[in-house]
């Protein structure tokens, strides 16, 4: 066992883990982020998708230690106070069906917005391609997404 | 037409908030507690082969481990239609990765290795993979008790042979509509196996608890049947219905893979040896290929005969289905597809067989359009190429053939009212059906396909289903059902349901995923049923409220019954206009009298629903007689693709699709069914591609291999359609839309490909390299089919 410590959604922590412990069992089993879903087991399809070190990382395929000392952003860490615009969007364009893929999906918008505020929807398919959808089609993912960007603006 | 508030309105959906929070809890997220077991399942790698002896003994002493199971400790079979499925093998296994024994232990690992330990020794036996040879005389008999298996009544196994039930549909005089006709064509057409690769693998956790009661957490769609069939197998252990629960959290996907029970009978049966902790069963993602449903193959042959005019006169089909080694639920998507398997037309003179064979390939059952989606790729194909042979348009000859209410269907029922030819008039309008279009670059050819498809619920004639509601102290309610949330909306629409009859907002409304100790009854959520029966169901619910909330009132002030009415969450009266009781106000404590007693009580109300008119009372010659369906759901689809000539390249520029909701409670809801079927269906005819080896073990378990779509992948354009002729017994005339949006996506892709390059691909996937090859070899028929590979 060795002890990792981290800088998960903003809150030191630190926990115990054999060295052949995978991130995705360490984040949802020992530190509670259930939020992150497993559904391949070996990077295919998104669902564990977290930021570290604000790039997305397929949870299920890296190991616990390699996160010793970074810093980790799940979805419990983005819906803390109040939703992003992000998600806010989503939710007005009822964009997710059955929902397990929601949470890998949301990381990785949150990150393409982050490099690329305004994102064509060639760059959204791109940019989310890694992350597979079995229900909603992900048009109605595409539209939550070009929409935020509409949104900001319209605020200011 | 009736002013709705919050029918037809596309109003949020309740579930996204925890979704997009990742509040949302799916079976895996909930915290058993340090007592928490794990289970690992020693799988068959066998096709078939007879089990001579399993030795645990080096499992069982490895440190950590708490039991080894095998089939001698569970000898029980199971089964939604018919029992010939075990928990654990018995004698004999029948597919590769069949469970043949399960290692519990405390943690995963430990559980793994000690599986690897678990020495089973096996006599293998000759498989048969295909269902044609499946039915040879002198082929292997894969279950020798078939005879003696329990199933429903309208099931016709025939022991010794490999054929787990036959459906016959005669109507007319088939001979007679052949001379008839003008016209015949006839030909075979081949669909292979597909998964529903739901992004949640199934997962249960069984726990029987120190005083006798088990309770399992299941990804499922069915907890009511799964509860039934939990007391049924395990009858032996002696439990009554009531100590059995299922909670059924959120589930990452269904498609019908999770209907009926699977895997979670493993989990039910392996908590029973070990009281006091909770085992965990979860597939990971090759087994979830492998061991729960696929969606089975099938090689169907068809002949259709028509006048000149475009008349159809006679249709005559024998369907070869390959079920696996357990057919206790295919056997039913058998049975159903085959009664309807006409497609939407009205056609006088029908002979239909479709055969349920068994083979040693993983079991199949039920997926997204249950046989229908399978069916639709031969008859919209051979429809298309019909229309083209007499040198009529598609779109005429549907509109000519297509079937309108009280026309009788196959087995001799009237069709009800349906929007059928004006969804065909819509896709045609929105697709410019007609318009020949080139394409800029001179070695694309551009192509436009079209297909009508209709599905019913396929379901037994007493299916049943109830709901409670209750208000709480501020006048917002729970909604107490037990169908499930897949994703489809559906605690959405029962809260606009409840909301449109008793004034309730839907922001005060919360509708509760199932729990078999608190929830009220419901068969499954399976179907796409219900909207429409759980939508009557809670409609009943909700107008028993209202009663008991006039009845309070008309108590404590005398107003007549009659003349009171809801509004904006008050209950007003007719007769007197100033009069307005706002229902926070009396729903929990009552209202207060002159002499300071109080009139009435918490309000709650119940309702349940059940079809009282069909009946699965057919012959069993003809299949005329019976009312076997409630109603159909009937639509269409079109596409204009862009065809690589020589490489074959698809690429969808556009796809339309109309269905006919009856009433669209939720109009955004169904266009996204509309948008993501439509994907499914797509994905099954371009990308999605099973492959065995030739011991029939499947090749390509996994996302990389089998390749379901991206964001890469979608269509250019996509348009969903709503038609709106309502159901009579619906829920403000509303029927169900979910599994049927996936139907039409096969033969509008094949049709397609022919209108722009002339190559008609029979089989199924139409990948470019079939039409590369075809191409290349100057061939205007695809017929190559390629699932088993051989060496
Ligand atoms: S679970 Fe990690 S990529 Fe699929
Ligand atoms: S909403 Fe079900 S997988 Fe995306």
């Amino acid at each position: 066992m060795k002890k990792i410590s981290f800088i998960l959604n903003g809150e030191k922590r630190s926990t115990y883990v054999e060295p052949n412990n995978l991130l995705v069992d360490v984040l949802r089993e020992k530190l509670g982020m259930h939020s992150i879903k497993y559904a391949c087991g070996r990077g295919d399809c998104g669902a564990c998708t977290v930021l570290l070190n604000g790039k997305g990382v397929r949870s299920c395929i890296i190991l616990a230690i390699e996160a010793d000392g970074q810093e980790i952003l799940t979805v419990e860490g983005l819906s803390k106070d109040k939703l992003t615009s992000l998600q806010e969007s989503f939710i007005d364009h009822g964009s997710f069906q059955c929902g397990f893929c929601a949470p890998g999906m949301i990381m990785s918008a949150t990150e393409l917005l982050e490099k690329n505020p305004n994102p064509t929807e060639e760059e959204v398919k791109e940019g989310l391609s890694g992350n597979l959808c079995r229900c909603t089609g992900y048009t109605p993912i595409i539209k939550a997404v070009l929409d935020v960007e509409k949104r900001d603006v319209d605020k200011k | 037409m009736e002013e709705f508030k919050f029918i037809g309105k596309s109003v949020k959906r309740l579930d996204e908030k925890e979704k997009v929070t990742g509040a949302a809890k799916y079976v895996d997220d909930i915290d058993f507690g340090p007592n928490l077991l794990y289970a690992e399942i020693i799988e068959s790698p066998h096709s078939h082969a007879l089990i001579k002896s399993i030795d645990t003994s080096k499992a069982e002493k490895m440190e950590g481990v708490v039991k080894v199971v095998t089939g001698k400790d569970f000898p029980y079979k199971f089964g939604l239609y018919m029992k010939d499925r075990y928990i654990f093998a018995q004698d004999r296994v029948r597919f590769v990765g069949e469970q043949v024994a399960a290692v519990i232990a405390r943690d995963p690992r430990t559980a793994q290795k000690a599986a690897k330990l678990v020495k089973v020794e096996y006599e293998p036996l000759q498989p048969v993979f295909d269902p044609i040879e499946a039915l040879k005389e002198d082929a292997v008999i894969i279950h020798p008790d078939l005879g003696n298996y329990p199933h429903v009544p309208w099931f016709f196994p025939k022991g010794g042979t490999n054929i787990t039930h036959r459906l016959k549909l005669r109507k007319g005089n088939a001979d007679k509509g052949f001379k008839d006709a003008d016209f015949i064509l006839k030909d075979t057409y081949r669909v292979p196996r597909y998964a529903h690769c739901c992004l949640e693998t199934h997962i249960a956790v069984g726990l029987l608890d120190y005083s006798g009661r088990l309770t399992i957490w299941a990804s499922t769609q069915s907890p009511y049947t799964q509860r039934n069939l939990f007391a049924d197998a395990l009858a032996p252990l002696g439990f009554s219905h009531k100590d059995i629960r299922v909670i059924a959290p959120y589930v990452g996907g269904g498609f019908g893979g999770k209907a009926g029970v699977t895997m979670e009978i493993v989990a039910a049966a392996l908590a029973t040896t070990v009281k006091g902790h909770p085992v965990k069963v979860m597939w990971r993602r090759d087994q979830e290929f492998y061991n729960t449903y696929m969606r089975q193959q099938v090689v169907t042959n068809i002949k259709v005969g028509v006048k000149k005019d475009g008349t159809i006169t006679a249709f005559e089909m024998a369907n070869y289905w390959d079920a696996g080694p357990y057919a206790e639920y295919g056997a039913n998507v058998v049975n159903a597809s085959g009664l309807s398997a006409t497609g939407p037309y009205r056609i006088p003179n029908v002979t239909i067989d479709s055969y349920c064979i068994y083979t040693n390939l993983p079991a199949a059952g039920p997926y997204r359009g249950f046989g229908y989606s399978e069916m639709s790729f031969s008859v919209e194909s051979h429809m298309t190429r019909i229309a083209n042979a007499i040198g009529m348009d598609q779109a005429e000859f549907r509109r000519k053939n297509g079937i309108k209410e009280g026309d009788s269907v196959a087995y001799g029922a009237p069709m009800n009212p349906n929007g059928l030819l004006e969804a065909i008039d819509k896709v045609a309008d929105e697709i410019e059906w007609g318009k020949k279009e080139e394409s800029k670059d001179p070695n694309k050819a551009i192509g436009k396909g079209l297909s009508i498809f209709w599905k019913a619920p396929a379901m037994p004639p007493n299916v049943t289903t109830s709901a409670f509601i209750k208000f709480n102290e501020d006048g917002s309610l729970n909604i107490l059902v037990s169908g499930m949330e897949l994703g489809q909306g559906y605690l959405t629409v029962m809260a606009q349901v409840a909301a449109e009859i008793l004034t309730v907002p839907i922001e005060k409304i919360r509708v509760e995923l199932p729990d078999t100790d608190r929830n009220p009854y419901h068969w499954q959520t399976v179907a796409s049923h219900v909207t429409w029966a759980s939508g009557n169901a809670v409609k009943r619910a909700s107008l028993e409220m209202r009663d008991k909330m006039f009845e309070v009132v008309h108590a404590a002030y005398h107003y007549d019954k009659d003349s009171l009415y809801l509004e904006d969450e008050k209950v007003k009266c007719k007769l007197h206009s100033s009069f307005e009781l706002p229902l926070r106000d009396f729903v929990i404590n009552g209202i207060e009298t002159k002499d300071g007693t109080y009139r009435g009580g918490a309000i709650v109300g119940s309702g349940s629903f059940m079809p009282e008119y069909t009946s699965a009372k057919q012959n069993p010659e003809t299949s005329q007689g019976g009312h076997p369906n409630v109603h159909y759901t009937v639509g269409a689809g079109a596409v204009k693709i862009e065809v690589d000539k020589q490489t074959g390249k698809i690429r969808v520029l556009k796809a339309v699709e109309a269905v006919d909701a009856g009433k669209a409670i939720n109009p955004r809801n169904v266009e996204h069914q509309i948008i993501g079927g439509l994907l499914q269906g797509l994905a099954t005819v371009l990308y999605e591609d099973m492959r065995f080896d030739e011991n029939g073990k499947i090749l390509n378990p996994n996302f990389t291999d089998y390749k379901i779509p991206t964001f890469l992948d979608i269509p250019d354009e996509i348009v969903p359609i709503i038609v709106e002729v309502p159901q009579p017994d619906g829920p403000f005339g509303a029927r169900g839309i979910a599994e049927h949006t996936m139907i039409p996506a096969a033969p509008i892709i094949a049709n397609a490909v022919e209108d722009a390059i002339g190559i008609r691909v029979k089989t199924m996937p139409v990948t470019a390299e079939k039409i590369a090859m075809a191409v290349a070899d100057n061939k205007k028929e695809v017929d190559d089919f390629l699932m088993i590979m051989k060496k």
